[in-house]
């Protein structure tokens, strides 16, 4: 086997340094009735080719491939990654280090986190941002807690139905054996999230809002901070596209407390969902109650900068029960990965980027709207939007999956006022062939 | 790490079994942590104060001193409420392993100035810092 | 140094990003537009955020020299203790990077995506093989949050019967997310003392286990690298109280084809594939935790789940007992890509072969560096050997110093100041991918250092000496924090 270097001569050695005449030597202290005591039902053992067959048949059972245009997003978006990142994101150095505990020798990791950091508070809008969590998902549930923790005595947290049911979820599982409530706010004709009934008397510890939402409709945040900050609550913003803040205002400069959500787009495969990058950032007030780790610059013995992990008081292996999070790792490649696109992209690129995505997806909007989809909402949108059909998308969604494209989620099994209402998707990766295709196959 | 005979332990201050001291001004106690626990924490780097106006019993839990790699709680010597929180500990943490005597953390109105009585003084804090 | 690869460097200056480029430069291709212009609402329009314009070449050489850097399992010896830096192989790479499984798009129907979830079935099944447990979810994103499913399952399962439990017991040898998962479920830790050899004590355990209790958390083998030899008893003690037993599978290496799960009486169990399974770490992620279980509570597993009908893959997602969703999607599906790979290059023969020679690289290293380190337990170890600093603390020398020593002879230190039951622990965890002359050589290092404890203490003081940056100070970075420039 080529990843076990032991040779018979090797393990006769150690055996006899060791003073044991056999493997079962080793393992005298785990009794008789705790063993294993048929062989592990796995196939035999594959060499590469027979991997590469195995994992061709996988593929061949694949009916969306990469050349499909894939114009649903939902949390995972198709965008251009630029070949530079795999080639260097998968650097032995980079992706077979440890976490970063022992720093000389991790000043490349170190000093990558510490550049994410940086470009990720100044994509939010946010003071401080840490070194990644899991996902979008988690990462709300883990701004929700930490609302709570910093409203001390307050129980409740407000969550708008506009989120990513899927987010939502995920935050229900958090607080199911916790005695925390969550409230739902509902969402307004124009897509927007419901925030007029809201008060102090409430006792929300936070408000958490997504933007660009579930719908992709942008929600007004100024106007959101205010309302939210009048009744004496945190305000959490939620997203699923960072890309849209290359264009729309970022949600800490319009006032959002913390700040959290999903890095896939930026430069990482949607891949089935995963791994993916749970980006968390809040005002420096706030830094001790952070989860998730964090890099800061120091100086070495003779004043030359560097970085290391720090604040470490907060989490687990030091604090255990007391720790603001129960979180270990980050999503390591993941968040470098995301750095190294934000600066491949720069300040020019993305803009450019944002707006040649919000002119496409308009593009695509007008055009259904011209073949007789309804807007589900009228408030401005990036990247993606809803419409409802007047007939069965059904069919049409599938002939135009014979023709490569994959168009359109439906919303019926998320919501239960959205039958025949889909969310579409288009990023940069979508010409205007594609989406001229699906509007002609819309019209027949 | 310092011997025993080489901590600094005021005699003009009252001493608890998780190395807090307290001194008698006036009619307000200050609090603070003894040189033995600033030589054992290492460089303090943060300090969580309680908020002036709270209350607490005699041994609650009123804050933590944050080392590097370790977080230890602050227990209060003497029920009362804190009238002052030591300000400068925010920004110079390191003040505590300067001088922890100067350095003080909270400043507190006794409910029973009595209970100073009940606290060590030196030498039965150094016989209890002898059987650690 | 005589011993040890690390005796040169190429290292190169690097600055921060933003002090770099020049306003103007891309790093990358964006298409040009082929649609008209459209207008956003003036209100909503930012400024974009402040990032620096770079060109391509400025953010690969950027890249590149920050690699080098860093130290990863492919530049060398890793021994890093309760992580299991293994080698990490390519193959598994080319497969999750392959075009087919990155653009699979997580919110299609089924029938799009029979490939895809074929992949998480099979790995279910073999995970469920290899522990001897029956139910397997792959969604929990990393070790804790396997840990934090396997709390949630244990609330649900109390609260199922219609009791709620506040306690849960731990031992202190324990790693720090044990008590943390389970304070957010609402249980407060009940601290086990090991006893006088480094397991737990059965008659602890009777003593503190009550109907008040959830149940208890153990790693096997334990994070002193010893097997809890009493565990199936202290599971018949849980079980008979009403509790569950939760395995944390952080050192499955030690164990697998030589431990049946189920047989010690544990009832949810979570494995970490960035440690057994051969997946890459990342510098500090992603990793992947699944959480495995017995029958009766395979319906609290997370949801949606893969089932198999005999033709079709699917998702199943009404599952009434289930905690539900700890995801956005299906966890950090590439890394299970890896793991899949991995277990199917090894099969059954070569995972337990791992395990053995694991168990006897470790062996070899304790009984090796024994006379010149002091042994915290001097016992029979499994894939990792606890070590301390008492013997050195004559000259002042610690743990810290003989880790930083370490990096100058080419080697990653092992876990240090771990478990916190051994005062100065230096916990060694070389792994079976290590061979025989590569050990030799790290012992030899480490003999050479605690001479040099001995003779020279300023060196190992002033280590290490040979990296880009000297040992750097971590007091000022937390006492006054930068961490955004």
């Amino acid at each position: 086997m080529r990843y076990l270097p032991h040779t018979d001569e090797d393990i006769r050695t150690m055996f006899d340094t060791i003073g044991v005449s056999d493997f079962e030597g080793l393992f005298r202290t785990v009794p008789e009735s705790c063993r294993y005591d048929k062989e592990m039902k796995l196939p035999p053992p594959k060499t590469e080719w027979d991997l590469n067959s195995y994992m061709a048949e996988i593929k061949s059972m694949m009916k969306i491939t990469p050349e499909h245009a894939v114009l649903v997003g939902a949390g995972r978006y198709q965008h251009h990654i630029p070949s530079t990142i795999p080639a260097i994101m998968s650097r032995s150095e980079l992706i077979t280090a440890y976490t970063p505990y022992q720093p000389e020798m991790a000043q490349g990791t170190l000093q990558g986190l510490y550049e994410y950091q940086t470009l990720t508070a100044r994509l939010l809008g946010v003071d401080v941002a840490n070194a990644s969590m899991y996902d979008g998902a988690s990462a709300l549930a883990e701004a929700l807690l930490m609302g709570i923790r910093i409203g001390r005595k307050k129980k409740r947290v407000a969550v708008s139905k506009a989120i990513h049911p899927h987010y939502r979820a995920v935050v229900d599982t958090y607080f199911a054996p916790t005695e925390y409530e969550i409230v739902e706010l509902a969402v307004a004709e124009d897509g927007r999230t419901d925030l007029s009934s809201l008060s102090a008397e409430d006792g929300f510890a936070a408000v958490a809002l997504q933007s660009p939402n579930f719908f992709g409709v942008i929600e007004d945040m100024e106007k959101s901070a205010e309302a939210i900050h009048a009744a004496d609550s945190l305000f959490i913003a939620a997203f699923s596209e960072p890309l849209a803040f290359g264009l729309v205002k970022s949600p800490g400069s319009c006032g959002a407390d913390i700040v959290c959500g999903e890095g896939q787009s930026l430069g990482i495969p949607v891949s089935f969902g995963g791994p993916g990058l749970g980006m968390f950032g809040c005002r420096d007030k706030f830094v001790r109650n952070l989860p998730g780790r964090l890099v800061g610059e120091t100086r070495d013995l003779e004043g030359k900068r560097g970085y290391v992990l720090t604040l470490s008081t907060r989490e687990q292996h030091i604090r255990r029960e007391k720790a603001t999070s129960n979180i270990c790792s980050n999503q390591g490649i993941c968040t470098l990965t995301a750095a190294m696109y934000m600066a491949s992209l720069g300040g020019t690129g993305i803009r450019k980027l944002a707006k040649l995505n919000f002119d496409k997806a308009e593009y695509l909007k007008a055009g259904l709207q011209q073949a007789g989809a309804t807007l589900c909402h009228d408030a401005p949108t990036f990247n993606e939007f809803a419409v409802r059909f007047d007939s069965d998308f059904k069919p049409v969604q599938k002939s135009l999956m014979e023709q490569g494209i994959a168009a359109g989620l439906n919303l019926s099994g998320f919501y239960d006022d959205m039958d025949n209402c889909y969310l579409f998707c288009v990023t940069e990766t979508a010409s205007k062939d594609v989406l001229d295709t699906v509007i002609k196959e819309v019209k027949k | 790490m310092k011997e025993i005979s080489e901590l600094n332990l005021p005699e003009d201050l009252r001493y608890t079994k998780d190395h807090e001291w307290a001194k008698v001004e006036g009619d307000t106690v200050k609090v603070g942590i003894s040189d033995y626990a600033q030589d054992q924490l290492g460089d303090i780097v943060f300090v969580e104060m309680p908020e002036v106006g709270d209350t607490f019993e005699a041994e609650d839990e009123f804050g933590t001193l944050e080392s590097v790699k370790a977080v230890s709680e602050l227990y209060i010597p003497i029920s009362g409420e804190i009238v002052a929180v030591n300000g400068d500990l925010e920004d110079s943490p390191e003040l505590l392993n300067q001088d922890p005597y100067s350095g003080w953390i909270v400043e507190v109105k006794p409910d029973n100035i009595d209970e100073i009585n009940e606290l060590l003084d030196k030498d039965a804090y150094l016989e209890l810092l002898k059987a650690e | 140094m005589k011993y040890g690869p690390g005796r040169s460097g190429l290292i190169m200056e690097e600055p921060l990003l933003w002090e770099k480029g020049r306003p103007g430069r891309n790093g990358m291709s964006i298409p040009d537009s082929d649609v008209p212009d459209a207008q956003l609402a003036a209100d909503l329009c930012g400024e974009g955020p402040d990032f620096p314009d770079l060109s391509e070449v400025d953010v690969v050489r950027h890249y590149t020299r920050l690699s080098q850097w860093n130290f990863g399992v492919d530049t060398g010896m890793y021994p890093l203790g309760s992580c299991t830096m293994k080698y990490n192989p390519k193959i598994n790479e080319k497969h999750a990077a392959s075009e087919g499984i990155t653009s699979a798009h997580p919110m299609l129907d089924d029938e799009y995506c029979q490939g895809t979830l074929r992949i998480i079935y099979e790995l279910q099944n073999y995970l469920a093989a290899i522990t001897g447990l029956d139910a397997v979810s792959v969604q929990p994103a990393a070790g804790a949050h396997g840990e934090l499913a396997g709390m949630l399952i244990f609330a649900a399962y109390h609260k199922s019967r219609g009791k709620k439990r506040n306690k849960i017991l731990i031992p202190d040898t324990a790693h720090g997310t044990n008590p943390a998962s389970a304070a957010l479920c609402g249980y407060k830790p009940v601290s086990i003392k090991s006893g006088p050899r480094g397991i737990l004590d059965v008659d602890q355990v009777r003593e503190l286990m009550d109907e008040e209790c959830a149940g208890i958390m153990i790693t096997n083998p334990n994070t002193l690298g010893l097997f809890e030899e009493n565990i199936r008893e202290i599971a018949q003690i849980v079980h008979e109280k009403g509790g569950l037993v939760y395995g944390d599978g952080a050192n499955m290496n030690a164990v697998m084809g030589i431990v049946d799960m189920k047989k010690c009486g544990v009832d949810v169990l979570h494995l970490n594939l960035h440690k057994t399974f051969s997946t890459p770490h990342g510098g500090g992620g992603p990793g992947s935790g699944p959480v495995c279980v017995v029958e009766e509570l395979a319906g609290f597993l997370p949801s949606p789940r893969v089932v198999f009908d005999g033709e079709q893959y699917r998702l199943e997602d009404e599952r009434p007992e289930s905690i539900g969703r700890m995801h956005c999607f299906h966890g950090n599906y590439g890394v299970l890509v890896r793991a899949l790979c991995y277990i199917l290059t090894m099969g059954a023969e070569n995972l337990k072969k791992a395990t053995q020679y694991a168990v006897l690289n470790a062996c070899y290293i304790k009984v090796k560096l024994k006379n010149h380190l002091h042994l915290a337990y001097d016992r029979p170890c499994m894939h990792e050997a606890v070590f301390s600093d008492k013997k050195q603390q004559e000259y002042k020398v610690t743990t810290l110093d003989i880790a930083k020593r370490l990096m100058d002879s080419g080697y990653h230190p092992p876990t240090i100041y771990f478990p916190l039951v051994v005062h100065g622990a230096i916990m060694i965890e070389p792994t079976e991918t290590e061979s025989l002359e590569e050990l030799d050589t790290f012992i030899e290092v480490v003999k050479e250092i605690v001479a040099e404890a001995k003779s020279d203490a300023e060196l190992l003081k002033n280590a290490p000496q040979r990296f880009k940056v000297k040992r750097l100070d971590e007091t000022q970075a937390a006492r006054q924090p930068c961490l955004c420039g």
